[in-house]
């Protein structure tokens, strides 16, 4: 009997599992990769035609032959690598703090009631302010530093950090909320085991969005605060507007672009990665 | 309200000690939402009890109850410090682990699994899932397996919490009548092997004559209990057999002129529901 349900139970098991089979790494790249590449086709083709139209003369808007011939000499350049070392440092650091600081503030604001209701809505409201409002108060407490910029960068990072982990303590699914009860899962268990887990998606995309506004925020800070004798992304797109130098201008504006995009795409393979472990990402096919 | 002072009824069953038991248990919802109304039940240690009910009646409410997932307004629940297990209609899997970490957590968090290694207790979920025939499936993610595998999974976990009583609400709804039919045999087994009492929630009542040692029949908004059903059909029971489906008449019959009443009753009653906005739906959920 036991033998025979057994059996009945494997044969169920394995109709149902059939046929589930993912394709093969360099289709699944070629699938994300020919869209991308169509749209930068089709954005210089427009920016080359803007340009010959004569809209505007050839030493205010360069066309892309000549931007991409000084970008490429840029890539040649000790400089041009000191310059992104020094912006990548800066964002880093200051992502980490802004990480760092957005776990504390959203596991606090997220656990305990009166804080909710003290900060909840401060902590919406911090996002929707625009970083660069933040820096007269930055220069004016840490002077032209290093530190100021870190101070915006922060700022502008952590209320979606925060957020996105608060989001997710929020939608814990309830029915694994009980689950856990019923293992015998209280308080900080509870929290440690089921709901920070619960809520990692979500941080995830916080993590992603404070990202952004860590990004714009670091150049912004690169424009305005400019170090003595220290090279960053920021200081030398100032440099080429002071210097008129068009085509060297929107080169490190592609820069920025691509840095900041890479950076998206990182945070977007992680999520990727983490929807498939868990099956959220239920796509017919 | 306080709870009752008289004296409780010994609440024996075939002079078995009974292993949950519910003294004129009742729980408001809200101001005046009654969901329970004075329900007194005896489950036995060992026995198989099903609670059948049309909807409305407060089943879930009820496992709630004895689960400690919410509390009575009025009476008393005896469990007699028996350690409980419950299984839902959604298999409430981690789907951050895999299907034996699932289980080591249970195993881990559970006091009986307090100063076990990870190795034994990763051997002790290979044990429980090769009970419920999933041996091979320790490895895999949640997602990654059908609903009734899944529901296995639950099981196992419940299992695993080496409980003396294992509370089920619906856990067989959500799945085809074939895959139904197989666990019923495996919940059978477990049962018999283990010595578990159980109570099982369900609307389906062949699936209560097909389980149960008894079928208690629970009325509507309020719940109490109408019916007590002692079935004393050998086992193993088939559910398309004669002597299942002809019990299971009876109880559709009296399950019947219970949902009438109510249709009798319907003018009056939506009155006062819709003037306070509060919808006996509440109750099952």
């Amino acid at each position: 009997m036991t033998a025979d349900v057994s059996q009945h139970l494997a044969g169920l098991d394995a109709l149902e599992l059939s046929g589930r089979e993912r394709r093969g790494l360099a289709s699944r790249v070629w699938a994300r990769a020919w869209p991308m590449i169509s749209a930068i086709i089709l954005v210089l083709a427009i920016w080359e035609l803007v340009v010959l139209s004569g809209w505007r003369p050839e030493y205010v808007l360069p066309g892309p032959g000549t931007v991409l011939a000084d970008l490429g000499h840029r890539l040649g350049d000790g400089e041009f690598y000191a310059a992104v070392a020094v912006t990548m440092r800066r964002a880093v650091i200051g992502f980490a703090i802004a990480v760092l600081t957005g776990l504390v503030v959203g596991a606090a604001v997220s656990r305990v009631r009166p804080l909710r209701a003290a900060f909840g809505s401060l902590i919406t409201g911090l996002q929707t302010m625009p970083s660069i409002a933040w820096f007269p108060l930055a220069i004016l407490l840490f002077k032209l530093s290093e530190s100021a910029i870190l101070f915006v960068v922060v700022l502008g990072a952590a209320p979606s950090i925060a957020n996105g982990l608060i989001a997710g303590v929020d939608y814990t699914p309830p029915i694994l909320l009980r689950a856990g009860h019923i293992l015998g899962l209280r308080r900080l268990a509870l929290y440690r085991h089921v709901i920070l887990p619960a809520s990692l998606p979500s941080f995830l995309s916080g993590l992603k969005q404070g990202w952004a506004f860590a990004w714009r925020s670091l150049m912004a800070g690169e424009l305005l605060v400019i170090i003595a004798h220290q090279t960053s992304i920021g200081e030398q797109l100032d440099n080429a507007r002071e210097l008129s130098d068009a085509p060297g201008l929107l080169a490190t504006m592609i820069v920025i672009l691509v840095i900041g995009i890479v950076v998206d795409m990182v945070f977007g393979a992680a999520d990727n990665a983490l929807r498939r472990r868990w099956g959220l990402d239920q796509r017919v096919g | 309200m306080t709870a009752p002072t008289k004296e409780l009824r010994s609440g024996r069953i075939d002079g078995r000690e009974p292993a949950v038991r519910l003294d004129a248990v009742s729980k408001v919802y809200g101001r005046e939402l009654l969901a329970l109304d004075r329900v007194t039940l005896s489950v036995a240690r060992g026995e198989f009890v099903c609670l059948l009910g049309a909807s409305g009646c407060g089943k879930s409410t009820l496992l709630n109850l004895v689960a400690g997932l919410d509390r009575a307004t009025a009476g008393t629940i005896d469990t007699g410090g028996a350690r409980i297990a419950m299984m839902f209609q959604e298999p409430a899997l981690f789907p951050w682990l895999t299907v034996s970490a699932n289980i080591e957590l249970a195993l881990r968090v559970t006091s009986t699994g307090a100063g076990t290694t990870r190795k034994q207790r990763r051997a002790r979920a290979a044990e429980l899932l090769e009970t419920v025939h999933l041996g091979d499936f320790g490895g895999k993610r949640p997602h990654e397996l059908s609903g009734g595998m899944r529901q296995r999974v639950a099981l196992a976990r419940a299992l695993a919490q080496d409980a003396d009583v294992l509370l089920m609400d619906e856990p067989f709804g959500a799945l085809d009548a074939m895959t139904r039919d197989l666990l019923h045999d495996e919940l059978e087994r477990i049962w018999r092997e283990r010595g578990l009492s159980v109570l099982f929630v369900t609307h389906n009542v062949r699936e209560a004559v097909r389980l149960g040692d008894r079928v208690v029949l629970l009325s509507s908004r309020p719940g109490t209990v109408i019916e007590d059903y002692k079935i004393t059909l050998d086992r193993p029971r088939r559910t398309d057999s004669g002597e299942v489906t002809g019990q299971a008449a009876t109880i559709t019959d009296r399950l019947k002129q219970e949902v009438l009443r109510h249709a009798r009753r319907a003018p009056a009653a939506s009155g006062p529901d819709a003037a306070t906005g509060t919808t006996p739906s509440g109750g099952e959920r």
